[in-house]
Order: structure tokens, then C-alpha cells, then sequence
């Protein structure tokens, strides 16, 4: 068994660690889509110039390991001038590998939105600018909610890839107290339970939502 | 005599590819009146609306809305320019397009789909783009659904919704894209009563459609598309009841034999 006094000594540091694990998810979760939004964008709208650069970029992303991404950031990173503190480094890395995965979900969503609905928007007069912001992200948005709930999960699960960028988040905190207590199996089962329920609260909301926004479905 | 013209097309052509969908078209829709263009399918009649919405673009030829040149303009030495995007939007501010598929936003209710383009693009306030909105509602008999989203309201609904989303930009013209194709049979009789009734204030319509009936009955002007020609157009009452044209009778035959010749009194 767990020697329950070593838990309660570390028990501040792996709280530490699940807050901060929450807010890397949390804040990784909002830029990623936004930053995705943006490679769509300017990939589906954009010049052709812009395109073929953007997709070899998403293609290495989504061709290569996170863990080999972090390591590349934050032990490369120096090399060409990027010094980063391992947080910064994993929030920025998780935004990026988010957004790689998030502009293809997004592409894919702009691309599912029916044509006539463009169609009937520029009969009645609306621009480029307003069909963009007023039809299609709005159409996209619900076409795409199941694939981003899905990556808001995945996100959350590569969260633990940054403990070995030193960043003291949830696995890192947990696996250190497995560590230096020789509890490795009970330290990985609390670390699984963990990261299990709030991948099912997330979905519990995700499909919450989907409830709501049913009725703006095309019948 | 091009006073009461409002839409023009002269020796206009769409190809897709090698394949000729349209062939040299010349058509005049007169103000005032509803031209229905009827012909089997694969015949050009929705393309050659598409092209009088600028949803598609024409290869060859000039159409004219209110005798301004729509997407392209030849000139003198018989060169073709492609006019500026905000010309393009001006000119097709004269028309207001049905599908048939609807095509309402799905994430707006009936009213937010009426009132879309009074905000955004009369820049309408508030209040008054709702005001507006609900009295096209009410004109097309929806007034009570202005807030059921699109997926609660049935096709005939739905319709009668878009059509109410195109009145309310004020056009001069309407086009119908086989509106009530995608219609159950009981539910076209509710859309082709608002046609019928805008038909009846005068509102100039260009309208492709298998509905003979409506056809024969409503339309000023009937046009017979074939192999990508107009094969055969003149009024509804000489083109249906005395259909010279092989090919026009041999289509009116398939609608003869689904109980069409009561409609048409042959």
C-alpha cells in the first residue's frame, strides 16, 4: 500500500499539478481552434501561395510524435533563439499541434457547408466578409462540434506529454511521488483515473451541447 | 419596346468543359410577367437561371438586367471585360432567387433568415429590419413561425420562408429555381399560391419548373428548352395547346399521361 503520510506531504504538489494540467488543457483548447480557424482560413480563402506552405507544415505536424515536437521546441528551441520556459514552451507546443489538427477539422467543416446556402446568401446581397462570419463559420461550428470534442480530448491526454519538458503539471507530479515512494502502479492508476474523468466531463458537455444546438440542424 | 424588357440574353453560352450546356440563348423577360422555362431535365433551364442569378458564369454572349450588363460587358472592338465585383452585386441587388432546396440558413430562425439582409446589407436598424421582416412573414402566411428554426418548419414552409428572404430585399425581379421539386405533392399547392399570388401584383418572375399546371395557367410567357436551345417559346396558351414542336410533344405527353390534359383543358 501507499504510505499515506508520503501522500498527504505531496498531496499540495499533485494538486499544483492537476490545476495546472487544466489550465495547459484549458488555454491549449481555446488557442488551438482559434489558431486552426486562422490555417483554414487563410488555406480555403487565401492565395495559392499561402496553401502549400501551410499544408506541408499541418502534414509534418500531424506526421510526427508529439513528444518528439516538445523535445525539438524546448531542447532546439535555444539553438535558433528560442528560449522558452517550460511552460510557455508547452503551451505554445500544445497550441501548435492542436491547431494542426483543428485547421483540417475546420477545412473539412468549411468545405461540409452546402453550397446553396452561399449561394442564397449572395443573392441577397451579402459580401465576401459577412458570408464568412455570418453563414459559414456559424454552419461550420455545428458541423465540426463531435471532431473538436473529440480533439479537445486527445489535448487533454497530451498534456502529460510535457512532464518531460520539466513542465510540473499533473504526471509529472504524480510520477515523482510514484518515484520516490515506490508506488509506480498506484501513482499510474491515480494518474489514469484522473485524466478519465475529465475526459468524461468534457464529453458530458460536449454532448450537452449537441442537445442544444440540434435544432439548428438542416432538416 | 426595351423600356418593359428586364432581362436580356443575347447569344449567351455555358459550357462545362467540352459539353455545351447552353447554346446561343436569346430571351427577353418583359416586366410584369411570369416566363416559366419548362423542358425535359438536362434540357439548361436551371443553368440559364443560374447564369440570370450570376451563380454561374456565362462563356460567351451579354445578359442585361434592367439594361446593365450582369458580370461581363463586351466592348466596342467585341472584347469581353469582366466588370468589378461591386457592379456584379449592384446589378444582381434587382433579383431575388428560390432554390430548390430552400437553402435557408439553418442556424437562423424563419425571421432571422428575412432579416438577414436587411441588417447586413440595407444596414437596417434593429427594430426596423424586424418590422420589415415580419411583414414579408405575414405576406407569405408565416407570421407565427417567425421564430421556428428552418428544421422545424416543413419543405412547403420553408419555401414559402426563402421566398419571404428574397421579397424582403425588394427586387425587381424573382427567380425560381424548380421551387417546388423537393416538395411532398401536398405541399406544393401552398408555395405556387404565393407565386401565384405575387404574379398577381404584377411581380416580374422568370420561373423554371415541372409544374405544367402553373405553367398554363399563370405564366404570360412560356419558353420550351431543348438540347440546350430554346426550342420552341411564345404565350402559354398557344405553346400548350397547340404543341407543334415534336419534341415539345412528346415532353407534354409524360404530363398528359400523369392526368395533365384535365389542367391543360385539351
Amino acid at each position: 500500500m501507499m504510505d499515506l503520510d508520503a501522500l498527504s506531504d505531496a498531496f499540495p504538489e499533485i494538486l499544483d499539478g492537476l490545476w495546472l494540467t487544466i489550465f495547459m488543457w484549458l488555454a491549449g483548447s481555446a488557442l488551438a481552434p482559434l489558431l486552426g480557424l486562422a490555417v483554414a482560413l487563410a488555406r480555403r480563402f487565401g492565395p495559392a501561395w499561402v496553401d502549400r506552405p501551410l499544408w506541408a507544415i499541418v502534414e509534418v505536424i500531424r506526421g510526427t510524435p508529439f513528444l518528439v515536437q516538445m523535445f525539438l521546441l524546448y531542447y532546439g528551441g535555444p539553438f535558433i533563439g528560442l528560449d522558452l520556459e517550460p511552460t510557455t514552451a508547452g503551451l505554445l507546443g500544445l497550441t501548435i499541434y492542436g491547431a494542426a489538427y483543428f485547421s483540417e477539422i475546420l477545412r473539412g467543416g468549411l468545405i461540409a457547408v452546402p453550397k446553396g446556402h452561399v449561394e442564397a446568401a449572395l443573392c441577397v446581397g451579402l459580401n465576401r466578409m459577412q458570408i464568412i462570419r455570418r453563414i459559414l463559420l456559424p454552419e461550420m461550428t455545428l458541423l465540426v462540434l463531435p471532431a473538436s470534442v473529440n480533439m479537445f480530448i486527445v489535448l487533454l491526454k497530451e498534456t502529460a506529454v510535457l512532464s518531460i519538458v520539466t513542465v510540473p503539471e499533473l504526471t509529472m507530479a504524480v510520477t515523482g511521488f510514484g518515484s520516490a515512494n515506490f508506488a509506480f502502479t498506484q501513482a499510474a492508476l491515480v494518474l489514469a483515473l484522473c485524466y478519465w474523468s475529465l475526459t468524461e466531463l468534457s464529453g458530458l458537455v460536449g454532448r450537452a451541447l449537441e442537445r442544444r444546438l440540434d435544432r439548428f440542424r438542416i432538416a | 419596346m426595351s423600356g418593359d424588357v428586364a432581362i436580356t440574353l443575347r447569344n449567351v453560352v455555358k459550357r462545362y468543359g467540352d459539353h455545351e450546356v447552353l447554346r446561343g440563348i436569346d430571351l427577353d423577360v418583359r416586366h410584369g410577367e411570369v416566363t416559366c422555362l419548362i423542358g425535359p431535365s438536362g434540357s439548361g433551364k436551371s443553368t440559364l437561371l443560374r447564369c440570370v442569378a450570376f451563380l454561374e458564369e456565362h462563356d460567351a454572349g451579354i445578359i442585361r438586367i434592367g439594361g446593365a450588363p450582369l458580370g461581363f460587358d463586351e466592348r466596342p472592338d467585341g472584347s469581353r471585360i469582366r466588370l468589378p465585383i461591386t457592379e456584379i452585386a449592384r446589378v444582381r441587388r434587382n433579383i431575388g432567387m428560390v432554390f430548390q432546396q430552400f437553402n435557408l440558413w439553418p442556424h437562423m430562425t424563419a425571421l432571422g433568415n428575412v432579416a438577414e439582409g436587411l441588417r447586413q446589407v440595407l444596414r437596417l436598424h434593429k427594430r426596423e429590419a424586424h418590422d420589415r421582416a415580419m411583414a414579408h412573414l405575414t405576406r407569405v402566411g408565416l407570421a407565427e413561425r417567425a421564430s421556428y428554426y428552418p428544421s422545424q418548419l416543413s419543405g412547403g414552409q420553408q419555401q414559402r420562408v426563402a421566398i419571404a428572404r428574397a421579397l424582403a430585399m425588394d427586387p425587381k425581379i424573382m427567380l425560381f429555381d424548380e421551387p417546388t421539386s423537393s416538395l411532398d405533392p401536398e405541399l406544393t399547392g401552398e408555395v405556387l399560391n404565393v407565386m401565384r399570388d405575387l404574379a398577381a401584383e404584377g411581380m416580374t418572375m422568370l420561373v423554371v419548373t415541372h409544374e405544367i399546371g402553373f405553367a398554363a395557367h399563370v405564366a404570360q410567357h412560356v419558353v420550351f428548352l431543348d438540347q440546350a436551345q430554346i426550342a420552341l417559346e411564345g404565350r402559354a396558351s398557344d405553346v400548350f395547346r397547340k404543341p407543334w414542336h415534336p419534341r415539345m410533344a412528346q415532353f407534354l405527353e409524360t404530363y398528359l399521361d400523369r392526368g395533365a390534359s384535365v389542367l391543360l383543358g385539351n
